[in-house]
Formats: structure tokens, C-alpha cells, sequence
């Protein structure tokens, strides 16, 4: 018997880019004609539905809004319209590293997120020490979290949340700093979760990588969820096989700007 | 007629090929991206079959709307965001916890030279030091919980902006701190009022009450709309340094409430501006609790105001209020933090 994991239901984010922030700065804008804010809609009438143990790849190019997806379903985010539900415990990593208190050690920083993360003291306790095997940051375990290299931040923050046993378990690209190892060792550990029926929401542009992880995709253009379904197709979709145009503008060897 | 069709086709025409540029663009960097990163992850494959996992728990709106209530329901978490403040405040400090002695000791000198011995109130008033200490205690509270929190969402925003946390816990855990921080000035205060001859009174440990409800509510309410302020505009937390400043020349312990009687009597409205200030009121219940049992009846009986109850319990109704009110305010803003902060 499946269930629902995640019902996402005509979904939108509106972010509101304030321009001017002293009142001096707004009564210039105001006597000029300039807009005082803009508002700016980050994800578009996005609906879908995730079944308990299934595990999404969502793609799409940068700034086409998956990370504010994700901080909608986590619940850090309120959507402007629609509405989210989502079962059971979530945990995961958004956005280039998880949300550490910079003064505080990493064995601090780890208890307070074990706990956000809906852990119990004793729950923590018990698995302190897998976690710090896991992220294997040795001595540095005690220093403040603002002296970590961005690797050794992602991989405390990492550790934390593969092992909250989550129902759902969100991963942005979170791991793009750390080696190689780790990498490996990361997707090891999310095979073992996909394994043991938690639902997966992986946020990447590798498509082999996705092919491995994923059995549907979710392809995000500018806020609007134009693509919803099997892996092939999804990076298919999202390498525009299909556009002829591109075809020959990339056979000109005309490259557009990097990203 | 038809140069406008002509102009709309063009129009048209253009937005398409516009539209059909964009495309490409989009492509072209898809592409790109999907190039560079295809290998970026290693691959690691399913080992084995898939297990259900059956979740026991209905489908719920992942965002915090609890309030303060679910801030209750997890004293873990707050708990461990109380040690890690106070830890965090005396980190790189050699005196620690001490420095929060330190400077209302001072105060107290200053204020009890200044008042009780230049301007001689500790003639009129008995027991001058214990109604100056009495409210300094209270109002130090309160000005602790009411900067602490006001400074709270921002001082934790990288939380904020990641986890998934009810947020008024911080406003919470500043005033836990505070308490903390309080808390052996109140054991100063009870050990001084023993050496003074204080008697159990039912009467004031029901002041006490009464004074400590309207303080938590009263702080509560203004720490938690502060502190939402904040995040949006930081000259809040500039507007309530500068009001803390004078709270201590706003509630009567450097004077009694008689030299306030004594002003209501040409000017009305000051005396009744002057009560309208909810601390003002838990301040004279507290000095009911501690300072008056220390005296005879006739010492203190024209240092309270004849309707001291009628106005302290007015005031828990009036605080408890804005308590709520401030809660509505705070959970409309908190879905506008993480992309402002
Ligand atoms: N707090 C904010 N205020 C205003 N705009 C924002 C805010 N956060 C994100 N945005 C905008 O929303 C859009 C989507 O951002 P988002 O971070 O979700 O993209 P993304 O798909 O995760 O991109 P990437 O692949 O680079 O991680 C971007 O255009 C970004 O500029
Ligand atoms: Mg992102």
C-alpha cells in the first residue's frame, strides 16, 4: 500500500526585491518615478504529487527555482498560493550548507540541528558517534563551525541529516564541495535510504548521477514545472535533444554565456 | 486599420522570434550545464530490492503555525538554544556570568548615592535600598527579555533561513536567559529583605504573582513584535536601546509612589500616562511582595495606590491582550523572514 509522501497543489512563491531600503532612498525613488519594489515569482503554479519511497530528481537551470521548492516543502518557506502537505519527518540539506550557528562548535551545532530536526537527547546520544565517523571532520569537531572549510561544512551537515531517519529526505547540491570519497560515500548512504523506502527529493545537473538515483524527474523552467516523469525523458527533455535551432546554433560553435 | 494589423503581426513576429531566442539561450546553457556536470556526481546503484516504509503520521502542512504553544512542546530544542546563548555570551569573556552582576551593582551604587543619599529619599522612604533594589531586579528583566528578543531572529538567522524551526523560540529563549541572569539577583534581593525583617503575607505573594504575570505577558508581547520588526527594519533595535535607557526613571524606585500622588494631583494625566505603563504597575506589586512586609502597615500604607488591584489585574487582561495580538503579528510576518533576513 503507497502512500502519499508529498502533495504539492498549485503552488506559488512570490519574492518581493526591495530596492530602496533608508526612507532617504525611498523619497528619491518616489520623486524620480522608480519602483519602490518588484515583486518576482520564483515558483509558478507548481502541482505534483510524491508517493511514499519514491525518489525525484528535480533539474533545471540555475535560478529556475528548485531550492525555493525545496525550502517550500521543508516548510521554511510559506507558499504565497496553494498549498503543501508532506508526511512525516523531513530532513535534508538546502542550498549550500545546512543552517549552522557560525559561533558555535560543530558538536553544539550538531545537537541543536539533531534536535530542529525532530531528535530526541537520547536519540541524539545514541547516534553522536555515527555521525561523526561519518563526517569524518576529526579534531575540528570542537572549533567553531565559521573556522570549517566549506567541505568539512557540508559533510557535518550532510551527516546530521542522512542520519536523522527521515521519512522524507530533501538534498540540494549541497555536496558539489566535497571530494570525491565523500561523494561516494554520500550516494551510498542515499541508495541505503532510497533502499530502506524514504522518500528522495535530489537536486542535481548530473544526469548520470540522476539516472542512478532517481525514478521520475521534475524538470523547473523559470518557476514552472514544465516536465514530470520518467528519468530518460526528463534529461532528454532538459537537453532539448529534440530544438533543431540548438542543434545547429551549437553546431556554429556559437556558445552562449557560461554558467 | 491596417497599419495597426501590419504593426500587431510584427509585433508578433517579433515577441515569437523573442521567444524562440530565449529558447535557444535556455538550451544552449541547459546544455552546457548538462555537460560539465553530466560526470560531476559518482554513480552508486541500488543494491537490492526496495522496502515499503510505512509512515505513521497524517499529511500535514510542513510550515510552523504552532506559536508559542509549540515552542512548549519542545523544551529539548529549547533548552539546548538557552545553554548555547549563555554559552555563546561569555565565550570569549574572562569574568563570564559575571559581568551581568557587575553593571547593575554599579547602578545600584550610583542611583542609591545619587537618590538616597544626595536627594535624601532615603529619608522618606524606609528601606530605601530594598525599593530601589526591588525594582531595579524587575526592571532589568524586563529590559533584558525586550533587547534580548528584539535582537533574537536576526542574531539566529542562519537557522532561520534553513531549518524548519517554530521561530518565536527564540524570542522565548532570550527571556529564559534573562530569567537566568535574574535569577540570583532575586536571591540577593531575598536574603537582603530576610536581613530586613520580611514576613510571609499571603496578600503579597499574590501581588508577586499578579506583578510576574503582567511582566511576562507585557515582555512576551513586546519581544516577540520587536524582534519580527527587526528583521525587517534594524532601527527597532536602536529604538528600544534608547527607550531602555529611561525605563529606570519611569517606574517609581528611585521615588516612591507618593512623590507620583503628589504630581497626579496638579496633573492628572501624567499620573495616569504614568500608570498606563504596565511596568510601572508590576513594579509597585513586586515592592508589594518584597519591600512592604519589611515595614509596619503605617509606613507603607500611602506608598501603594488605593486601587492598586483594581488596576493590576486591568492590566494582566490589557497585557495578556497584546500578548495574543502579538502572536497574530509575528505569524503573519515569520513567512516573510527567510527571504529577507
Ligand atoms: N530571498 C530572495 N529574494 C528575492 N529573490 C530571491 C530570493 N531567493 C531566491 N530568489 C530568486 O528566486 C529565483 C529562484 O532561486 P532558487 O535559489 O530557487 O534557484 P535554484 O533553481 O535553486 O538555482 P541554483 O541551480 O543556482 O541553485 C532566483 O531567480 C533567485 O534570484
Ligand atoms: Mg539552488
Amino acid at each position: 500500500m503507497a502512500s502519499e509522501s508529498i502533495v504539492v497543489d498549485h503552488v506559488s512563491k512570490d519574492f518581493t526585491m526591495q530596492y530602496h531600503r533608508t526612507l532617504k532612498q525611498m523619497a528619491v525613488a518616489t520623486i524620480r518615478g522608480l519602483p519602490l519594489k518588484e515583486h518576482f515569482r520564483a515558483v509558478n503554479d507548481v502541482s505534483f504529487t510524491v508517493e511514499q519511497g519514491e525518489s525525484i530528481g528535480l533539474m533545471g537551470l540555475n535560478g529556475s527555482g528548485k531550492s525555493t521548492l525545496l525550502k517550500l516543502i521543508n516548510g521554511v518557506m510559506r507558499p504565497d498560493e496553494g498549498r503543501i502537505l508532506t508526511r512525516g519527518r523531513i530532513a535534508g540539506l538546502i542550498a549550500t550548507g545546512a543552517g549552522f550557528h557560525p559561533q558555535l562548535s560543530g558538536r553544539d551545532n550538531l545537537y541543536l540541528n539533531g534536535a530542529i530536526l525532530g531528535m530526541s537527547e537520547p536519540e541524539i546520544k545514541r547516534k553522536f558517534d555515527e555521525i561523526v565517523d561519518f563526517a569524518d571532520i576529526g579534531k575540528f569537531l570542537d572549533t567553531p563551525v565559521s573556522h570549517y572549510s566549506s567541505g568539512m561544512f557540508a559533510r557535518l551537515g550532510f551527516a546530521i541529516a542522512i542520519h536523522v531517519d527521515a521519512d522524507i529526505f530533501l538534498a540540494d547540491e549541497v555536496l558539489a564541495v566535497g571530494d570525491k570519497p565523500f561523494k561516494k560515500k554520500c550516494m551510498a548512504k542515499m541508495q541505503e535510504i532510497r533502499q530502506q523506502g524514504t522518500t528522495i527529493f535530489y537536486v542535481s545537473h548530473a544526469s548520470s548521477s540522476v539516472r542512478a538515483m532517481c525514478d521520475r524527474v521534475l524538470v523547473l523552467e523559470s518557476g514552472h514545472l514544465n516536465f514530470d516523469g520518467d528519468v530518460e525523458q526528463g534529461i532528454h527533455y532538459l537537453q532539448y535533444d529534440d530544438d533543431e535551432e540548438t542543434k545547429e546554433a551549437l553546431a556554429d560553435g556559437e556558445l552562449g554565456a557560461d554558467v | 486599420m491596417r497599419a495597426a494589423n501590419k504593426a500587431a503581426t510584427a509585433a508578433a513576429r517579433q515577441a515569437k522570434v523573442d521567444e524562440r531566442g530565449r529558447r535557444r539561450n535556455a538550451a544552449r546553457k541547459a546544455r552546457r550545464l548538462m555537460e560539465k556536470k553530466a560526470d560531476s556526481m559518482p554513480v552508486v546503484e541500488l543494491r537490492g530490492p526496495k522496502q515499503e516504509r510505512v509512515v505513521d503520521a497524517e499529511l500535514v502542512d510542513p510550515s510552523p503555525h504552532g506559536g508559542l504553544v509549540e515552542v512548549f512542546q519542545q523544551r529539548y530544542l529549547l533548552r539546548l538554544i538557552v545553554t548555547r546563548q549563555l554559552a555563546q555570551m561569555y565565550a570569549a569573556s574572562l569574568l563570564g556570568l559575571l559581568w551581568s552582576y557587575i553593571q547593575p551593582a554599579l547602578r545600584f551604587v550610583v542611583y542609591f548615592a545619587v537618590f538616597g543619599i544626595i536627594l535624601r529619599t532615603h529619608d522618606s522612604t524606609p528601606n530605601f535600598a530594598l525599593h530601589l533594589f526591588t525594582g531595579m531586579v524587575f526592571v532589568h528583566y524586563f529590559t533584558e527579555t525586550w533587547s534580548g528578543g528584539t535582537h533574537s531572529i536576526w542574531n539566529n538567522r542562519t537557522l532561520v533561513l534553513k531549518m524548519r524551526v517554530p521561530r518565536e523560540i527564540f524570542p522565548v529563549a532570550s527571556m529564559v536567559v534573562a530569567a537566568y541572569h535574574t535569577g540570583p539577583q532575586v536571591l540577593i534581593l531575598g536574603i537582603a529583605c530576610a536581613l530586613l525583617g520580611w514576613h510571609f503575607t499571603l496578600v503579597g505573594l499574590a501581588a508577586g504573582a499578579l506583578g510576574m504575570a503582567i511582566l511576562i505577558c507585557f515582555s512576551m508581547a513586546l519581544s516577540l513584535t520587536f524582534s519580527a520588526l527587526n528583521v525587517f527594519f534594524k532601527d527597532f533595535q536602536n529604538i528600544v536601546s534608547t527607550f531602555t535607557q529611561f525605563l529606570h526613571f519611569l517606574v517609581p524606585m528611585m521615588y516612591s509612589y507618593s512623590y507620583i500622588a503628589r504630581m497626579g494631583q496638579d496633573h492628572p494625566w501624567a499620573y495616569q500616562l504614568y500608570f498606563a505603563d504596565p511596568l510601572a504597575e508590576a513594579v509597585m506589586l513586586m515592592q508589594r511582595l518584597f519591600w512592604a512586609p519589611t515595614l509596619k502597615p503605617s509606613q507603607y500604607a500611602h506608598e501603594f495606590p488605593p486601587d492598586l488591584w483594581e488596576r493590576g489585574f486591568i492590566m494582566l487582561a490589557v497585557c495578556a491582550v497584546m500578548l495574543v495580538l502579538a502572536q497574530r503579528f509575528f505569524s503573519r510576518l515569520e513567512g516573510k523572514f527567510p527571504e529577507r533576513l
